[in-house]
């Protein structure tokens, strides 16, 4: 919702007035339009969907029945902490048998690819909390991160609001993809310097948001040796590794950094989260990884502004200690958004339009540019009002993503049920429709 | 090129401080009962355990509050995607309402002027993102909860201006003292923005007087500032002469809806009132609408776990059981405070006039060799080393004269705190026939400490090194 500040109240800090945390921005308008007329199956039939929010709600009854046969792990006793032992743990080194857990969690992700060491892990309330306190321990106010275009809206609240760090894109384009490539690397690096801006670090997302796709092996070989070049950090955003949809097909920086044997290891930070992969971020976990000693001291002791909760660390504990729970789970929820993507793609293929190959997240990344009336952002927001108005579908354009190819739309498909899934479809094959006779008759003309 | 941020390299954190490290001594060897007898016992840590048994048996009868269930229906789907940090409504409610019971209901609180936030660390962090520029300062009272120094200052770039308090007036704030604290931040060349104080007091254990509340209210309206009032101890009271919450006195004071009502904040959380410190709830309250605006859309860097929502919106909604744990909370907090203090005064220990906290103010000033730092550090020590008890000295707290401890009863047994007692009972002895000793036989301080030890003293300074790990 826009706040509407006439005047900065007095005495009030300039963050606390600044329009940083990004609220404002037009985007906005397509989440109240929600708000105001939220699609009900029975209640709201013409009501608007919902494809803007990134959550996972395909495999909820895997928790749920792993919840069912395992009552005590969200209560205490009988194997987990007693309550009281429970309620007084406030150690930022966080609850051992958690560690434990989600280190091993991450490893059954990438296949064993990977391993992951419990005290290199630092819980964090969130990755969104974990993504500020890394640039606050990386840059200092007035520094620069590089992030490749399109990235999560969320990042310029996340990485630069309380910080002061600025964020410098890495332009990405259609024509392969939308890959980092070196150049566009150094081209960013070019342009930061030029402005006197001090880079710190890259933070790259894999599988990227909004993309919906993972990062070739070549490519993050080609970025960490560019951020080896520049001595700066790298920050892997991997809190969607869990929902490529196919294991094989992810690469994690980890990987490589093992076969590498670990050498210029300690520029590279991995943020994890249990919000999309498991479909939990009301239970507020993040964690960051990181093979640098001096960030993993510092970062557990920022934690202190954002811990997890340790009634939540008890109940996860228990869950993902599971390993028959966890390894059915992970290749359950792949398959699950897997079928979705494919039914999203094939639905909207058969409505002429075409999306970016992913392979992975809850999303899929649509090409709408062919059918803009102006190849511009006013375009480009022009059609996405029509879509939110008209077609009652709020999705995300790609300029709220900073894309810099007008056109592009994320459109999340796992936060609804698979019929309402197939009522958006019909909406935007109905849309698509139209617009095809009404050209048809404006060629005629 | 650096290679990290400068508050890597900083000191800010706060770790180096005493406070942390007898808290690691406490971590090599600490007391237990059974297993280790001679063990430091933690007196340094204020955490609220004397409660638990009420929060247990109230878990017991009511299981669907921790096992995701509303009225025997599964809502587990529906915690588990609210991340809203507008916070669950029904949460929001049940702490307004606690907090208003805590104050006698002589306020009332507006749920969407409160802002959750993982733990008041996190409550008084943001709100100095919200408040203040780098550089720009906050005047608090000494002594003072050393984490402040890591809270207000270390990410957030603000300074912290002493305002002295002292003895002779039983560390109560001053006009003069907060004129003179202003003054100092100028010399400075910083600008301040406000004054934030613990109310009731970490370490002091007292609670503001009305004097004192009207000498904040009319320095801040004169100075156009803030006042934060850190409330988390508010439901320690446990005697005369009651807590008065700053809105409270507001409201006396026909306040209300004017200037200096909105520059007036309160941080709240449930790990000191309700011995919860694990499951991060804190709150900010504010009547200023860009305050809480700004600080709800903070709190997305620490939000409050659902699950955990959910469970206290059940359990603070249940009257019955908040306003007979507020009265037995209370009473239990007494008695060990009763007891810690006359345990103390019977070896001539007299401890601040206090009645609220976790903790004493106690005055060791008479066991220090000199009235210097130094010779408070020198007492520390041993009563860490040699003693085996984790105190907090009142230099960690900034404490502007040397002899103050501040010492926690609300963390362990009443065996245990009896235990405390022996052992401060049998070191004062042994320091008063050393000062006797040395004053009539002029031999060298050392080996008539050697000499006159007790044998027990002995054995707990060598098992001191044998178990350290």
């Amino acid at each position: 919702m826009a706040i509407e500040i006439e005047q900065p109240s007095v005495g009030l800090s300039r963050v606390a007035v600044s329009e940083t945390h990004g609220e404002d921005s037009p985007y906005f308008a397509g989440w109240k339009a929600y708000d105001e007329n939220p699609y009900d199956e029975v209640k709201n039939p013409s009501g608007v969907i919902q494809m803007g929010l990134a959550e996972n709600q395909v495999s909820f009854d895997l928790l749920e029945e792993y919840l069912e046969q395992n009552l005590e792990s969200s209560t205490w006793g009988n194997g987990n902490s007693s309550f009281r032992e429970n309620a007084l743990f406030q150690d930022y080194h966080g609850l051992k048998a958690f560690s434990k857990a989600m280190a091993s969690f991450m490893e059954q992700i990438r296949g064993g690819r990977a391993k992951f060491d419990p005290n290199r892990i630092v819980l964090t309330a969130g990755a969104t909390a974990a993504n500020e306190l890394l640039t606050f321990i990386l840059a200092d106010p007035g520094d620069a991160l590089l992030v490749p275009t399109p990235y999560y809206p969320g990042f310029d609240r996340d990485l630069r609001w309380r910080t002061g760090v600025k964020i410098v894109p890495v332009h990405c384009n259609s024509t392969n993809n939308f890959q980092v490539t070196p150049e566009a690397l150094e081209d960013a690096y070019s342009k930061a310097q030029a402005m006197n801006i001090k880079v710190r670090g890259l933070l790259i997302t894999n599988p990227s948001n909004p993309l919906g796709a993972t990062i070739q092996r070549s490519v993050l070989e080609e970025i960490l040796e560019f951020v080896t070049r520049k001595n700066i950090h790298l920050v892997s955003d991997e809190i969607y590794s869990g929902s490529v949809f196919s294991s094989s097909e992810f690469t994690s920086i980890a990987e490589i950094l093992e076969v590498q044997k670990y050498r210029n290891a300690e520029r590279v930070h991995i943020v994890y989260s249990l919000s999309k992969d498991l479909g939990l971020p009301g239970f507020r976990v993040g964690t960051i990884y990181s093979y640098n000693d001096q960030v993993v001291t510092t970062a557990r002791r920022m934690s202190s502004f954002s811990l997890v909760s340790s009634q939540t660390q008890n109940l996860l504990a228990s869950m993902l200690s599971d390993s028959k729970f966890t390894e059915n789970y992970i290749r359950t929820n792949r398959e699950r958004l897997r079928k979705r993507y494919e039914l999203i793609i094939e639905g909207l293929r058969k409505a002429g339009i075409e999306c970016l190959k992913g392979n992975g997240g809850l999303f899929c990344w649509m090409n709408l540019s062919p059918f803009l009336d102006k190849p511009t952002r006013e375009g480009e927001l022009d059609l996405w009002n029509s879509i939110v108005q008209e077609v009652k579908l709020n999705i995300s354009p790609g300029s709220s993503c900073h894309c810099s190819e007008p056109g592009w739309f994320r459109v999340c498909f796992a936060n609804m049920s698979e019929q309402t899934l197939e009522i958006a479809l019909k909406r935007i094959n109905d849309f698509m429709e139209k617009r095809k006779r009404s050209w048809l008759l404006f060629s005629n003309l | 090129m650096k290679w990290l941020s400068k508050k890597v390299t900083c000191n800010s954190h706060g770790q180096d401080s005493s406070y942390f490290l007898g808290w690691q001594e406490y971590e090599k060897n600490p007391y237990d009962e059974v297993r280790n007898p001679d063990g430091i016992l933690q007196m340094g840590l204020a955490e609220n355990q004397l409660s638990f048994h009420l929060l247990e048996s109230w878990l017991s009868k009511n299981p669907d509050a921790a096992g995701f269930k509303r009225d025997g229906e599964s809502i587990f789907k529906e915690l588990a995607l609210f991340q809203d940090y507008h916070g669950l409504p029904a949460f929001k409610n049940a702490m307004v309402e606690f907090m208003a019971e805590i104050r006698g209901n002589k306020v009332r609180f507006d749920p969407k002027k409160l802002v959750l936030t993982a733990g008041a660390t996190s409550a008084n962090e943001s709100l100095m993102f919200c408040l203040a520029e780098p550089g720009e300062a906050f005047l608090l009272p000494t002594p003072y909860y050393p984490g402040f120094d890591r809270d207000l200052k270390w990410r957030t770039g603000v300074e912290i201006v002493p305002i002295h308090c002292s003895s002779s007036n039983g560390f109560r704030v001053t006009q003069s003292a907060l004129e003179e604290a202003y003054k100092q931040a100028q010399k400075n060349n910083l600008k301040v923005k406000g004054v934030l104080i613990t109310n009731p007091s970490n370490p002091l254990g007292t609670t503001i007087t009305r004097e004192e509340i009207d000498h904040l209210i009319n320095f801040v309206s004169a100075k156009e500032i803030h006042l934060i009032s850190d409330e988390i101890y508010s439901g320690t009271v446990f005697n005369s002469p009651g807590f008065i919450s700053v809105l409270e006195a507001l409201k006396e004071r026909n306040l209300e809806d004017t200037d200096v009502w909105n520059r007036v904040h309160i941080v709240y959380s449930l790990s000191k009132d309700l011995g919860l410190p694990g499951f991060r709830v804190g709150a900010i309250y504010s009547n200023d609408d860009t305050v809480v605006a700004a600080a709800t859309k903070m709190s997305s860097f620490g939000l409050v776990s659902s699950q955990t929502q959910y469970l206290l919106s059940v359990m603070l909604s249940d009257k019955k059981f908040t306003s007979n744990y507020i009265a037995e909370n209370q009473s239990k907090l007494k008695e060990r405070h009763d007891m810690l203090v006359s345990g103390l005064a019977d070896v001539g220990i007299s401890c601040l006039k206090s009645n609220a906290g976790l903790f004493c103010w106690v005055d060791m000033r008479n066991l220090l060799s000199s009235n210097t730092f130094e010779a408070e550090m020198e007492l520390w020590k041993k009563i860490l080393y040699e003693v085996g008890l984790n105190i907090s000295p009142g230099s960690s707290c900034h404490c502007t004269e040397p002899g103050w401890f501040r010492v926690c009863f609300a963390n362990m047994s009443e065996e245990t705190l009896r235990i405390s007692l022996q052992r401060v009972k049998a070191f004062v002895e042994v320091e008063s026939t050393i000062a006797s000793n040395s004053n009539s036989h002029r031999q060298s301080p050392r080996s008539s400490r050697r000499r006159s030890l007790t044998k027990w003293v002995l054995r707990l300074s060598s098992h001191d090194r044998e178990s350290e790990r």
